[in-house]
């Protein structure tokens, strides 16, 4: 990929999995992360990414091609010997043991000695705060603080590479946006490799370097997470990736990276082709709600316009939405920020709207 | 109204609106509930009591009782009759081991009078009889003379039968001569008393009760052992299959559940006799010489094999309920962290089904110190367990307090394991389904 590294960390390559023999939960995965990265998977529930994580981890075994770890098939290595982290979406911290010996089990199984041992417990306890907490058992701590105990297990026994099974699903939103920033920092600080699994694309956005969006088993893209918004592949991302207005149409003319697109209802849009070459073509053209501009003073001079009716005005605090009526579709939503001056519009006032051709991106139709 | 109410809070007793102590008004308001709540277990409370608190107060009541030689209820007119009142007086005035004088032998020939008159003698002889075998028959035959015997009574009565100086005759006397006495539980533990009232062994041919005790607690340990080894593979291949697949496998864990005990245990029969199915096939197959048979039923191994197969769903049930729950994530982060698939499965998985263990062994422990009918029925004579002994007592040798006797170190030794549990294990940890 665009890393200077001359070999990937970790690499799935040419990977498929069934489990019943007749249909592919994983099809042909091919993808290199480089040591340090923080790649997240997000899809989708059966959307592959979690078996793609216990191929990672060991629990389950590829059907066909290779996983590497370092330079090194992994495939027909048992999992305890692959010196993987994990971090599981329900804690797996164990009942019956304390806090204190959760923390020392991998070393303890490593043949570490008693005094080593409970140094680096002491550590990895102060490293996620949770020093007081030592003696206690995991029935006596609060979801946050069950997840604090599971990511410092994971990280005792410093292995280089990290896998978190959407380890944030069961916290409430505060504590899962902190616990973001949590993860993250422990990521730059300790330097590890870590693969993310989780359905939640904010998260994804924002604790991540490298973002893989799974669909069907097949990653759809894999991108930075501001290309992965901004510049999404096709229409499954652009779905997939927040908040995002569809038109359909077929390409009228292509002139460079200008495609004008002649929508169902005959009007004519601008827009970015995006994997597409052939005039007549059917498309789908995907529009981010806070591109869309209703100023005529902010329009792109020589931009095509196209006519709108306000059908709802929604007062979100920080923001208004508008829902309008475009091009016969009437769940088409413009966003614009609560500034001083910000005009409210009434429902049924019409009115031209535009945008930049870079934020229309006409994609495959799906 | 808030306002009141934190007024009144900092005051004094808080009141409802209408000025009437909260308290009260909220025993009021749940009272009903309550007693609703009383009335639907009502029933089983009352059954519990009678079936079961009942005959215990009971068993253990008649355990201590001691009324063969001591009163005598009348069969036509329904009264009790006190027994032997004269040689009572002579025991509780003479200590034990005292040589009887013909004081002691005029009570005794009063008291076997008084007894051939009111029909009692049959029952005097047989609680007699207990303790020194063969004294039945003196009992009846020598109250037939008392009458018409004249003093000295000691010449007299030894002139009937000249057995009746035994001390040990004397010593049962006088052990029976107390209407509540713990000697049942002597007899029970292989005890009994000597001449001298001083706590003795019994003879080595008469002491079976220990070694009974001994082998229903380790036969039930073993069956115990056995039914953990067998039942905790398939709960856990129960637990972790589909749910539809379990379903299936279940019917057959629970099968001998829905037949017949006697049908199970007869079937045992049917396979395991020495010209049984299994010893068939193995002379068939040639393993077995046709003269050498395996003995595997009449005997402990009989026992051992049917009983073990009778309570592994006792076993296999709780297991199953405590290894469902547990989330194969445990293992797999175990092993993520490093551990062997068996440092796994000691360190982690089976701490977490130590509750259903413990509920199953408990269970099928509890259940195999009482069982009876397998072991009567293929237990031979070297597999019969204490339950076996209990019943003889009660339906052959009628000796009723030492049935109860028995049935209350049994009951007894089951609440010690439930206590030694509890603080082993903690019995909020128990899970039974």
């Amino acid at each position: 990929m665009t890393e200077p590294a001359n070999r990937p960390f970790v690499e799935f390559d040419r990977v498929q999995k069934s489990y019943d023999g007749e249909t592919l939960v994983v099809k042909d995965l091919n993808l290199q992360m480089p040591k340090g990265e923080f790649l997240t998977m997000l899809g989708p529930s059966g959307s592959g990414k979690t078996t793609c994580l216990m191929m990672l981890a060991g629990f389950e075994t590829a059907t066909h091609g290779e996983i590497n770890l370092d330079g090194r098939s992994i495939n027909n290595i048992p999992p305890h010997k692959r010196g993987i982290g994990m971090v599981f979406q329900n804690y797996a911290l164990f009942p019956h043991m304390t806090v204190a010996e959760n923390l020392a089990f991998p070393l303890e199984v490593r043949g570490m000695d008693k005094s080593e041992r409970e140094a680096k417990v002491k550590r990895a306890l102060e490293m996620v705060q949770m020093g007081a907490f030592a003696a206690r058992r995991p029935a006596q701590l609060s979801g946050g603080q069950k997840q604090r105990i599971a990511l410092a297990r994971a990280l005792v026994f410093e292995p280089e590479l990290v896998l978190m099974d959407e380890p944030l699903g069961a916290l409430d939103k505060q504590l899962r946006e902190h616990m973001q920033f949590e993860i993250k920092h422990l990521h730059e600080s300790l330097g590890i490799t870590v693969v993310y699994v989780t359905h939640d694309q904010t998260e994804a956005l924002t604790m991540s370097d490298r973002v893989a969006v799974f669909n069907d088993g097949v990653i759809q893209q894999l991108a930075p997470p501001d290309e992965l918004y901004e510049r999404p592949q096709n229409s499954f991302v652009a779905g997939f990736i927040g908040e995002n207005n569809r038109l359909e149409g077929t390409i009228e003319s292509i002139e460079g990276s200008k495609a004008t697109v002649r929508l169902k209802t005959g009007e004519l849009i601008d827009a970015t082709p995006v994997n597409i070459t052939n005039v007549g073509q059917q498309t789908l053209v995907s529009i981010r709600p806070e591109r869309v501009e209703f100023k005529p003073e902010n329009f792109d001079p020589g931009a095509h316009t196209i006519e709108a009716e306000v059908l709802e005005f929604i007062y979100m605090g920080d923001s208004f939405r508008t829902r309008l009526r475009v091009a016969g579709h009437d769940d088409f939503i413009m966003k614009c920020r609560n500034m001083l001056g910000q005009e409210r519009l009434t429902p049924g006032r019409k009115l031209p709207i535009s945008w930049h051709m870079q934020d229309a991106r006409a994609l495959d139709p799906m | 109204m808030s306002d009141a109410v934190a007024a009144t809070s900092t005051t004094e007793k808080l009141t409802t609106a209408d000025g009437k102590p909260l308290k009260a008004a909220l025993a009021r308001s749940q009272a009903r509930n309550r007693r609703r709540a009383f009335y639907l277990v009502m029933p089983l409370l009352l059954f519990v009591v009678v079936t079961f608190l009942i005959p215990i107060g009971q068993m253990l009541s008649m355990s201590v009782t001691n009324t063969g030689f001591y009163s005598w209820k009348d069969r036509d007119t329904g009264e009790t009759v006190p027994l032997m009142v004269e040689l009572r007086e002579w025991f509780d005035a003479n200590p034990a081991g005292t040589e009887p004088d013909e004081a002691a032998y005029a009570a005794l020939r009063a008291g076997l009078a008084h007894a051939r008159e009111t029909k009692s003698i049959g029952q005097i002889g047989t609680r007699i009889n207990y303790e020194v075998s063969g004294t039945r028959s003196m009992f009846t035959s020598t109250a037939r003379k008392a009458e018409r015997m004249e003093p000295p009574f000691k010449e007299a009565i030894l002139d009937a039968d000249d057995e009746w100086a035994d001390p040990k005759l004397w010593a049962a006397m006088r052990n029976a001569s107390k209407s509540v006495t713990l000697d049942f539980y002597l007899a029970a533990l292989d005890r009994t008393r000597d001449a001298d009232g001083n706590i003795v062994k019994v003879e080595e041919e008469r002491a079976v009760y220990v070694l009974l005790f001994q082998r229903t607690l380790i036969l039930s340990a073993l069956i115990t052992f056995l039914t953990l080894v067998l039942g905790f593979p398939i709960a856990h291949l129960l637990a972790t299959l589909p749910l539809s697949k379990s379903n299936l496998l279940m019917i057959f864990v629970l099968l001998p559940f829905w037949t017949s005990l006697l049908v199970r245990t007869t079937s045992w029969i049917v396979l395991l006799q020495s010209q049984g199915v299994v010893n068939d096939i193995g002379v068939a197959a040639g393993l077995i010489a046709d003269e050498n048979r395996i003995q595997m039923i009449y005997n402990q191994t009989g026992t051992i094999i049917a009983m073990t197969h009778i309570l592994l769903p006792f076993m296999v049930l709780p297991l199953y309920s405590v290894m469902r729950p547990i989330d194969p994530s445990y293992v797999r982060a175990a092993r993520s962290l490093g551990a062997t698939s068996w440092t796994a499965f000691r360190r982690v998985y089976m701490p977490q089904t130590v509750p259903g263990i413990g509920a199953g062994g408990l269970l099928v422990f509890i259940l195999a110190v009482g069982y009876y009918i397998t072991p009567a029925l293929v237990g031979g004579s070297s597999g019969q367990l204490i339950s076996n002994l209990i019943a003889f007592h009660m339906q052959k040798s009628l000796n009723w307090s030492l049935a109860a006797a028995l049935a209350s170190l049994l009951l007894a030794g089951v609440l010690l394991l439930y206590w030694l549990y509890d603080r082993l294990v903690g019995i909020d940890n128990l899970k039974l389904g």
